[in-house]
């Protein structure tokens, strides 16, 4: 079975910086898969060369489509959704907006996802006319999360969710993305620091360092590795 | 030293082909020749503060008015020595030019397009409103009249005495402080360089140029100094003069002078299109393909070219 | 008069945010000054025709300058062209009208042409060189000489006659004798601004075009494309352009090259002193300067300030704002990118 999203040797490069040497990776559809390591592994990175952001080299197959010289806008209308570092929310545009943008690419009434986006984030719907700008910094987050949903993407590309983000806020995004993934089918790459809640929510996982995979698995053969376990778990 | 081969082998063929000229060419390309070293010179200013400080002026047409001017005036009423006049237009614009440069500092960019096109279509009125001392509409005409010969000896002595200077300034601190607010303003700042006191001094220094120039225009012009001769187009010219050059090398703003000194008047005797449109047509069109080409100018096909060479 | 009022606040309200002191205070002006103007006009029919007058032409300034802030919005660019494309757009509509289209079918073909020009300058000329401020700027430039060479050639320098749409009979409005035409220019470009307004707020269009011009980088990731909605907001511009230069026309008499190059100067300190980055301004912002300058014309003698030195007064305007409030009337505090 193929897998929905391949990585093949992918470098990539920020100028004359490289920054990836050659990731490999697979995502199996209707899995989360976490992206762990230090700052700088080039994790970030990793997403974007997925979505097209960032030059780069190597092979990226999605549904066993090789994507080639797609942009992002390409990758989207692929059935992509990323959400960046910094969330990508338009503060000067209100919430709905935001919404609606996140459907951009398709077509017909959005009604049932608005719908179902309202039930998953109940608070959002008295916010819709406000400007996303003037939500907090976790509401703006779960904002781009609903904003990606609405996309109806087969995959969802998490960049650092719980980034400046309370704990008792990162729990309930990773509860949703966890919801999303099992009711409705969301396959999920989600980048992310925090090494405890990744793989709490994830089904696999990869070490990156250096701009390299060092290590791979399932996320309970990730817990339970020693050197895992001492440089991102703590213990 | 060897680096410096090159360069110098460029200048002493640039030399040697502008001694030569005078006597190879009529006398009417003979005054092309000399407009372009008028050119030359405002371009030269100008490059400075575009290219090193990335301030874009559609304004130095006022500068050269207001040399153009002080010559004028001053040769019609007091009967000065041209040269000397010229001292004083560069003076009195390198002045002026810090006074406009202060307040420019706080736009940046597109900001500073519109002000200062907003001077180019302002300053040329101003003769108009006080006529007895500026001369109206009329203008105002030197007392001497000069060959053809003696501003292409002018503009290019002028050309080559402020290139020397814009050299050395380049080479010294200032050249430093400009060369890295170029790269990064930020960086610049974060590394103690006063950004108000550079930019301004690009704005005085490169007003100073123009202003020489504008002398030596307006005595290319039979001594007449006349706001029509000052409109907006002069300073586009000089902009796109600036542009087409690029950055820092000789070249690009022989190449940018020589542009816009010529192609306009070449342009008038285009057939099909006829005189009066051939110029906007032509150079028009030139001025895009040009920008599409080589939008960093002939600088920048000139790094293009030496890296292609090293390779 | 009445839009005098409601334009700030629509702006306001479609930022949705607070309403701060500097925009209270702004708003307080520009009810102000409409309170001036109403009173004015009511207690003398000369001020009145001269408002109304006014009220006209700076609703061509403004056309103009949202057309330039589209622009400036998206790409924060000046289109130093828009002035010569616009008259080049009302060239191409006399010429329809000569070929003996009637006038209106001349206008709606003419918007068409206009959008299809826009959009082809963007993508051709523009596009290439995005990434460098000057070179822009000097392609615009470019291109303004070069239409008007190219107009000039084709067409002529001499004067052209077109027909006004709106005829030179007048109303009489309380002993004031109103042009239709003055009517007439207003509604045409009011309704071409609120049609594009609407395109803005309500499709999903416009929704990715204000994405793109707000966060390209996000914007694509949504899977909006960018470049075509560039390209699109030039076409926008330029028809707006066009509607300015139609209605400019009927205010001038007779067509000739230099149509909309005192107009293009307007609509800059328009534009700047709505805030280059909102659209409400430059409408209201033009509109003040159109009855700002009429009525200065109208009252001071001729040998203090004549119709000549609208312009550099213009500039004069242009200048102060620029130096005392550089974002303008609407805009926010300029922010330097980093």
């Amino acid at each position: 079975m193929t897998a929905l999203l391949e990585l093949e040797d992918v470098e990539a490069r920020y100028g004359p910086v490289h920054v990836l040497h050659g990731i490999s990776l697979a995502v199996e559809e209707g899995s989360v898969v976490a992206v762990l390591g230090p700052n700088g592994a080039g994790k970030t990175t990793t997403l974007r060369a997925v979505s097209g952001t960032v030059r780069r080299s190597g092979t990226i197959r999605f549904a066993g489509r090789p994507l080639r010289r797609v942009g992002p806008d390409g990758v989207a209308r692929l059935g992509v959704a990323h959400v960046p570092e910094g969330r990508g929310t338009f503060s000067e545009l209100t919430v709905l907006e935001n919404l609606r943008l996140g459907a951009y690419t398709r077509r017909g009434s959005i009604q049932p996802e608005l719908e179902r986006v309202f039930s998953y984030f109940p608070w959002l719907t008295e916010r819709r006319r406000q400007q996303a700008g003037t939500l907090s910094g976790g509401e703006q987050q779960m904002l781009a999360l609903a904003r990606a949903f609405v996309h109806r993407p087969r995959l969802l590309l998490l960049d650092e969710p719980s980034l400046g983000l309370a704990p008792v806020l990162v729990a309930e995004l990773f509860r949703i993305v966890r919801e999303l993934n099992e009711k409705e089918g969301l396959t999920v790459l989600v980048v992310e620091q925090n090494a405890q809640l990744a793989l709490q929510a994830a089904d696999a996982g990869y070490v990156l360092e250096a701009g390299r995979v060092v290590l791979s698995g399932s996320s309970a053969e990730l817990r339970a590795d020693d050197s895992v376990r001492r440089s991102y778990l703590g213990y | 030293m060897k680096k410096q081969i090159p360069a110098l082998v460029s200048l002493l063929v640039v030399a040697a082909v502008l001694c030569v000229l005078p006597f190879v060419l009529s006398d009417y390309n003979v005054s092309l020749a000399a407009q372009v070293g008028i050119f030359f010179v405002a371009v030269l200013g100008l490059n400075i503060l575009t290219g090193y400080t990335g301030q874009i002026s559609i304004g130095h047409g006022a500068f050269m008015a207001i040399g153009g001017y002080t010559t004028a005036v001053m040769s019609r009423d007091h009967h000065t020595n041209l040269v000397v006049t010229m001292l004083m237009a560069f003076a009195i614009c390198f002045v002026v030019g810090l006074i406009v440069g202060l307040p420019a500092l706080r736009f940046s960019g597109v900001y500073l397009a519109l002000v200062t096109f907003a001077l180019a279509v302002s300053i040329p009125n101003i003769p108009n409103q006080y006529s007895t001392f500026l001369g109206g509409v009329g203008g105002v005409t030197s007392s001497e009249e000069v060959s053809n010969l003696w501003i292409y000896v002018a503009a290019w002595s002028c050309s080559a005495l402020l290139f020397l200077v814009a050299w050395l300034i380049l080479r010294g601190r200032v050249g430093r402080a400009f060369r890295a607010i170029r790269d990064s303003e930020i960086a610049a700042v974060a590394s103690g360089v006063e950004l108000p006191v550079y930019k301004t001094l690009a704005f005085g220094i490169s007003a100073a140029y123009a202003g020489v120039a504008g002398s030596l225009f307006v005595l290319a012009t039979n001594g007449f100094a006349q706001p029509s001769e000052f409109g907006v187009f002069l300073s586009l010219q000089l902009l796109i003069g600036a542009a087409i050059a690029g950055l820092g090398s000789l070249w690009g703003v022989l190449a940018g002078a020589a542009f816009v000194g010529l192609l306009p008047q070449v342009s008038t005797s285009v057939p099909v299109i006829g005189a009066e449109h051939g110029r906007d047509v032509i150079f028009g069109a030139a001025v895009i393909l040009v920008m599409l080409l080589l939008p960093d100018g002939f600088a920048g096909l000139v790094a293009r070219l030496r890296r292609l060479a090293r390779a | 008069m009445e839009r005098a009022e409601t334009s700030p606040i629509a702006g306001l309200r479609a930022r949705g945010g607070a309403i701060d002191g500097g925009s209270a205070a702004v708003v307080l002006l520009l009810i102000g000054a409409a309170i001036f103007l109403l009173v004015g006009c009511l207690r003398s029919t000369a001020f009145a025709q001269y408002t109304v007058q006014g009220l006209a032409l700076g609703s061509v300034y403004g056309a103009l300058a949202l057309a330039l802030v589209l622009i400036y919005r998206a790409t924060h660019v000046i289109n130093f062209a828009q002035g010569e494309l616009a008259m080049l757009t009302t060239y191409i509509a006399w010429w329809l009208m000569e070929k003996g289209l009637s006038y209106w079918a001349a206008f709606a073909a003419t918007l068409v042409i206009a959008f299809v020009l826009g959009t082809l300058l963007e993508v051709t000329l523009i596009r290439p060189v995005q990434h460098s401020v000057i070179a822009v700027v000097i392609v615009t430039v470019g291109l303004f000489i070069l239409i008007d060479g190219i107009v000039n050639w084709v067409w002529g320098g001499d004067f052209k006659f077109m027909q006004s749409p709106f005829g030179n009979a007048s109303f009489d409005v309380g002993g004031v004798a109103i042009r239709h035409q003055d009517v007439g220019m207003v509604i045409v470009v009011f309704a071409s601004v609120v049609l594009v307004w609407a395109l803005f707020r309500f499709t999903k269009l416009g929704l990715g075009m204000r994405a793109a011009a707000l966060r390209p980088a996000a914007a694509a990731l949504v899977g909006v494309r960018v470049d075509s909605m560039l390209a699109i907001g030039w076409g926008l511009a330029a028809v707006l352009g066009a509607v300015a230069g139609l209605m400019a026309e009927p205010s001038q008499i007779f067509l000739s090259p230099t149509l909309m190059q005192p107009i293009l100067v307007y609509a800059f300190a328009a534009a700047v002193l709505g805030g280059l980055e909102s659209p409400a301004g430059a409408l209201v912002g033009g509109l003040l300067i159109g009855v700002s300058l009429t009525l200065i014309v109208g009252y001071v003698p001729q040998k203090y300030i004549g119709a000549e030195l609208q312009l550099p007064l213009a500039f004069a305007v242009l200048l102060l704002i620029l130096l005392v409030k550089p974002s303008g009337l609407f805009g926010r505090r300029e922010v330097r990118r980093v």
